[in-house]
């Protein structure tokens, strides 16, 4: 166990590249309780939304979810988050652990500034959080609910009951599997976690922990805020232009993403794969040409790819797939190449 | 796991198995479990004198890197390529992954038993 956010969690059960091969070929069961809950409602719910995200708000119907931006002025992250539509005056921001105070204040102070009808709720304890993932996921699941789980999409949620459970399903994840999460009254928690270890028995489903979520989200190039992302770095920096709404009204920092958009910014995350026997880890300084340039974000052997995989802070001019560079492994120089993300794609 | 009694063992989780004036090195299974599934392994080259103490190596696994200390003084005579190819191995086998063989010179007086390496690791 070690301590994350202030929560005691696991970060293994039968070992990390066990687990991770679990969630990559059958199923794999995540306790993620600790994600944070804060909630904006009142009849100018959707205005306030859209002046903290970076993404477009108003384009998710109800029972939609979207990944998005907590921004700063200055275009850097406060926090990545999902947001999910629960009612047109009603949404419910899912916030890194380790952020939840710090989310909960700044969302409370902006939305204030915003003005009109709109109050933020920190609601983090009122739900646990269980994440079902892997190819066997939907059927372990569907066989503890009467929601048709085939029904949900991706990025999509359905209120219900699981085991008997009153609970929200989202077929969201941070695995690059197929999968769902469930948000459960904590009371109800364990009864749920272990009704679906019980029924994927059969499927080979096992408890997964922290370690395992880390490769797994490195594979499918999922960021992870403290690491690839955090205040210092913009959103256009950390290669995530796809969860700005460009065409929106301004929000907190837009006029930063769209200069960095329109003219370039001095640095992009990209990833990259070892071309030596070593991995490039969180911190280890980039070298290009032989000069400084640059910052490993992440970076593991993957258990499934087994491969040495990461991301990096490089000049936006070398992330072109194949660029090479050199990566300062505790004193030892070794050589990394740039290659296009995900490093892993699930089949369809 | 029980900890064979013909090994010595370190406070910092090597384990030596001492024949004369030579001698072969390892990590023990408590180090393997703490690391969790092992990646790479870095060892010297052949030649090197160690002190007691020394950093001859590194081991990497999925989710940390540790550093090898030598257990004894000595010179390394030989070194387990084999095992720098398959270094998962080191999980499997703990005691039976020996990393270099060295010409002991001193520093064995301080070793652990197996019964006080149990206690150590309890």
């Amino acid at each position: 166990m070690v301590e994350f956010g202030g929560w005691d969690m696991p970060v293994e059960y039968s070992g990390i590249a066990d687990e991770h091969m679990a969630v990559r070929t059958r199923a794999g069961l995540f306790d993620v309780s600790h994600m944070g809950e804060i909630e904006i409602a009142g009849a100018d719910a959707l205005k306030a939304v859209q002046h903290i995200t970076s993404n477009d708000a108003s384009r998710l119907a109800l029972n939609q979810i979207q990944y998005s931006a907590l921004t700063t002025p200055q275009g850097t992250f406060v926090d990545d988050v999902l947001t999910y539509k629960l009612a047109d005056d009603h949404f419910m921001l899912v916030v890194n652990a380790s952020n939840i105070v710090k989310d909960f204040h700044w969302i409370a102070e902006h939305v204030k500034e915003v003005g009109g009808d709109a109050a933020a709720v920190n609601t983090s304890s009122r739900y646990a959080l269980l994440a079902l993932q892997g190819p066997a996921a939907r059927d372990i699941l569907q066989s503890l609910t009467g929601v048709d789980l085939s029904g949900i999409k991706y990025y999509w949620f359905a209120t219900g009951e699981v085991a008997g459970v009153r609970v929200t399903i989202s077929r969201t994840g941070y695995t690059g599997e197929d999968g769902f999460e469930v948000f459960v009254p904590p009371n109800a928690a364990e009864r749920v976690w272990d009704a679906i270890l019980q029924a994927g028995k059969g499927a080979g489903l096992v408890p997964a922990g922290l370690g395992a979520r880390d490769t797994l989200r490195l594979e499918a190039a999922m960021r992870l805020y403290g690491n690839d992302m955090d205040e210092t770095t913009t959103v256009v920096e950390a290669d995530l232009g796809w969860i700005v709404g460009w065409k929106k009204d301004e929000f907190l920092g837009s006029d930063v993403l769209k200069r960095q958009k329109a003219e370039g910014a001095p640095r992009k995350l990209a990833g990259f794969e070892m071309l030596e026997r070593a991995i490039g880890r969180h911190g280890y300084d980039v070298y290009v040409d032989g000069a400084r340039a640059g910052l490993v974000t992440s970076g593991t052997q993957t258990p499934f790819l087994k491969k040495a995989i990461g991301m990096a802070y490089l000049p936006p001019d070398r992330t072109a797939p194949g660029t090479e560079f050199e990566i300062d492994i505790r004193g030892r120089r070794a050589r990394a190449a740039v290659v296009p993300m995900p490093f892993y794609k699930r089949q369809k | 796991m029980t900890y064979p009694a013909d090994l010595k063992y370190t406070s910092d989780h090597e384990w030596i198995q001492i024949d004369g004036a030579t001698a072969r090195v390892g990590i023990t299974d408590y180090a393997q479990k703490q690391l969790g599934d092992v990646v790479y392994l870095e060892l010297p080259q052949v030649g090197r004198t160690l002190k007691k103490g020394e950093v001859f190596g590194t081991i990497e696994s999925v989710k940390a890197v540790s550093e090898l200390y030598s257990p004894v003084d000595g010179e390394i005579t030989e070194v387990h390529s084999a095992l720098v190819q398959n270094p998962e191995t080191v999980n499997k086998d703990p005691h039976g992954s020996w990393m270099i063989a060295m010409k002991v010179t001193g520093g064995q007086d301080a070793l652990l038993d197996s019964a006080a390496y149990t206690e150590l690791t309890k």
